[in-house]
């Protein structure tokens, strides 16, 4: 070891960071490998559960149920846009991989507002959390994925329940931030108006806060599941099948066909989705008189049968 | 004024604006001004030192410029800012000080609050947001709902039940502000400058509405504004803030006759006062004017033009000219005989009046008793006085 020097001290004074990373990482794997295979447990469930459903749905009538949920959610444009995409998957073979892929993001999705909603709204509360919690989203979405595929990989094994981990590692933070910043932009006088009138917190969360930060919680939901779609192709590293698997052996193989075969796939299952999550939050920012039994396929059979919605009087903007 | 009448007294009630607020209310305590308090700690003292009560059944103004402290104030009363130090009682049980669960009672019970930006829920429609204040209290949706049916139709808008804030005009969805305080039947009512944003017409239109309610149902009504002629048509009694102080408070004929300041004073700068004073406030009773009749020729000291001939009971028989000697001539009024002037009649009514007749104004009470006279130059010096 050479003299210590002002001018370089960095020669002789450092952190070994990456030593304490290894050390920690396998202290954990030693001693607490059944922690961890605890955490897969629920994950490996909803993952098993929406997958079974999703590939034992026969495709005409996946198309068929998607396109009538299209038209619920935003009218009879959507419902063929569903139709299109959805039918394009399978003309190009993808259907069940696409399947698969899709159980991945709807998993990794429902984890996603399982905590970041409930955690966008503590740090709407507490500036403090909201402190601590910023630095910790922005190492999340900044992180490049590889770092922490590894250590996942000791900690979790491979397989689809750690790719659904990895994504919801990065597709957690604009949930958590749209949330928060739904429920502070909710108007000041709203606030006021409702402690005026006695609002306890929790009447407050879910009578006025929750309501009006709605569509900005919708806008959080979208993010999430397009970062999710977009974290798949890189989870496919730790052996995630689906979609993300075509792209990666297409890759490795230099067959371009698998490849793009893969990527068109990705593309057009972001279109559907993308379309009918954006529809939902513009829903909650449109008309509120409008309810949702009044239109599209329910609002038909409602009519049909006598119980439609009531006539709804002229009104003066 | 008994006690029994005060429904909501404020007791040397503070408020200080600012993370060092005890060491503020020490400096004030030492007697410091709120400027100096300012210039040596930064902390803003937006109530200084008011105390005052509201009666039961009164609509109350407080009026003042921005940043004079209204909106504070009327905020303490239901503990949406946290006074500083001082006591606050409604119906004589003290407001500050109340736990969390009864403050919340409060609040839902005793007290209504319509705002100055309307603060309806853009999700709710009509009839949810007038029962918003119900339903948050956990009553029954059937019971609810047939209380703000009934508070809509108070204000006039029975059959808008289901329609959606952003549907209704600025002065409909006050209305359904209004809807929703009432709907909860407080013992209170506060109106935070409810009416500052809307345009005068349908301003004037809401504040008769407010007068209709408030004499059907006798409801207290303590109102913010920064309209003197909104504060002196609604408000029975006004209260005038400066600078977090409440300078003055009065009916509005008292703080036009008797403005504590200058400040005062500069509010009623412009207003038409003739439309809110009475003969009774400008009469003057001038003794060796007056003469009781006794079947003798009356006689008067010398410099009075005109001389006020009583009866018995001290009514008016006639007004006679004083430098006229003949007794036929003298005669130049009877009692009742023209426009009758009452203590009560507006100013603005006795003006044509005093321009008619020669001599002053006669001002009776209302048996026709004598009780003074207006001439030509108090009512000039009274309408350039202000």
């Amino acid at each position: 070891m050479s003299e210590f020097s002002f001018l370089d001290p960095f020669q002789s004074v450092a952190i070994p960071l990456g030593d304490w990373v290894t050390h920690t990482l396998n202290f954990l794997v030693h001693h607490f490998r059944d922690v961890f295979r605890g955490i897969r447990w629920p994950i490996d469930q909803v993952l098993n559960g929406i997958e079974f459903i999703l590939q034992s749905i026969p495709p005409s009538i996946g198309i068929l149920l998607s396109s009538l949920l299209g038209w619920q959610l935003a009218g009879k444009r959507m419902a063929l846009l569903c139709f299109i995409t959805l039918t394009l998957l399978g003309l190009i073979g993808v259907w069940s991989a696409s399947m698969t892929t899709l159980a991945l993001v709807l998993t990794s999705v429902f984890f996603c507002a399982l905590i970041g909603i409930p955690l966008g709204i503590l740090c709407a509360r507490s500036n403090r959390l909201e402190q601590v919690t910023r630095p910790l989203l922005d190492a999340m979405q900044t992180l490049p994925a590889f770092v922490y595929l590894v250590p996942v990989v000791m900690l979790f094994g491979i397989g689809n329940v750690p790719g659904v981990l990895v994504t919801i590692v990065f597709a957690l933070p604009p949930l958590v931030r749209l949330t928060n910043l739904g429920i502070r932009q909710v108007p000041e006088d709203k606030i006021e108006a409702a402690r005026a009138f006695g609002c306890t917190p929790r009447q407050m969360l879910t009578r006025v806060q929750l309501p009006l930060a709605t569509s900005n919680i919708m806008a959080g939901l979208n993010q999430t599941l397009m970062l999710s779609l977009s974290m798949v192709v890189i989870a496919s590293m730790i052996s995630v099948g689906g979609l993300g698997q075509m792209v990666l052996r297409g890759i490795g193989r230099l067959d371009m066909g698998l490849a793009t075969v893969g990527g068109v796939g990705l593309v057009l299952l972001a279109i559907f989705l993308d379309r009918l999550t954006q529809a939902m939050g513009a829903r909650t920012a449109a008309d509120p008189s409008l309810r949702w039994y009044h239109t599209g396929p329910v609002g038909l059979i409602t009519r049909l049968y006598g119980a439609g919605r009531p006539a709804r009087q002229p009104h003066s903007a | 004024m008994t006690h029994a009448d005060e429904i909501l007294s404020v007791k040397n009630i503070y408020k200080v604006f600012g993370p060092h607020a005890d060491v503020a209310m020490n400096m004030v305590h030492a007697g410091a001004s709120k400027h100096e308090v300012f210039e040596k700690t930064g902390q803003v003292i937006g109530v200084f030192d008011a105390t005052f009560s509201v009666k039961r059944g009164e609509i109350f103004v407080i009026m003042g410029l921005s940043g004079s402290g209204k909106s504070t104030m009327v905020r303490l009363f239901n503990r949406l800012i946290e006074p500083t130090s001082g006591s606050i009682y409604l119906n004589g049980k003290e407001i500050t000080g109340l736990s969390d669960k009864a403050l919340l009672d409060v609040r839902r019970k005793e007290m209504g609050m319509v705002f100055q930006s309307f603060a309806l829920m853009p999700h709710m429609s009509v009839l949810e947001n007038t029962a918003f204040g119900l339903e948050i209290s956990g009553i029954s949706e059937t019971e609810r709902n047939k209380r703000a049916r009934e508070a809509l139709c108070q204000v006039g808008l029975a059959g808008h039940e289901h329609s959606y804030p952003h549907q209704l005009s600025g002065g409909m969805q006050q209305r359904v502000g209004l809807a929703r305080a009432l709907a909860n039947d407080p013992t209170i009512l506060l109106m935070d400058e409810a009416f500052s944003a809307l345009d005068p017409l349908i301003r004037s239109e809401m504040q008769g509405e407010l007068i209709r309610l408030q004499a059907e149902q006798k409801r207290t009504i303590i109102f913010i504004s920064h309209d003197i002629e909104e504060a002196i048509r609604i408000g029975h009694r006004i209260a005038i803030m400066e600078g977090g102080r409440v300078v003055q408070i009065g009916t509005p004929q008292e703080l036009i006759n008797q403005p504590a300041n200058d400040y005062v004073r500069t509010f009623f700068k412009g207003f038409d006062s003739s439309r809110v004073l009475k003969a009774g406030d400008v009469a003057r009773l001038d003794p060796s004017a007056t003469c009781r009749a006794n079947g003798n020729l009356p006689t008067f000291a010398a410099g009075i033009d005109f001389g006020y001939l009583l009866g018995d009971h001290g009514q008016l028989l006639a007004v006679v000219d004083a430098h006229d000697d003949s007794a036929s001539e003298a005669i130049r009024h009877h009692a009742h005989e023209q426009h009758p002037v009452y203590l009560d009649t507006p100013l603005h009514e006795v003006l044509n009046i005093a321009a008619s007749l020669p001599y002053p104004v006669p001002v009776l009470d209302h048996h026709g008793v004598f009780r003074g006279t207006v001439s030509k130059n108090q009512l000039l010096q009274t309408l350039s006085r202000n």
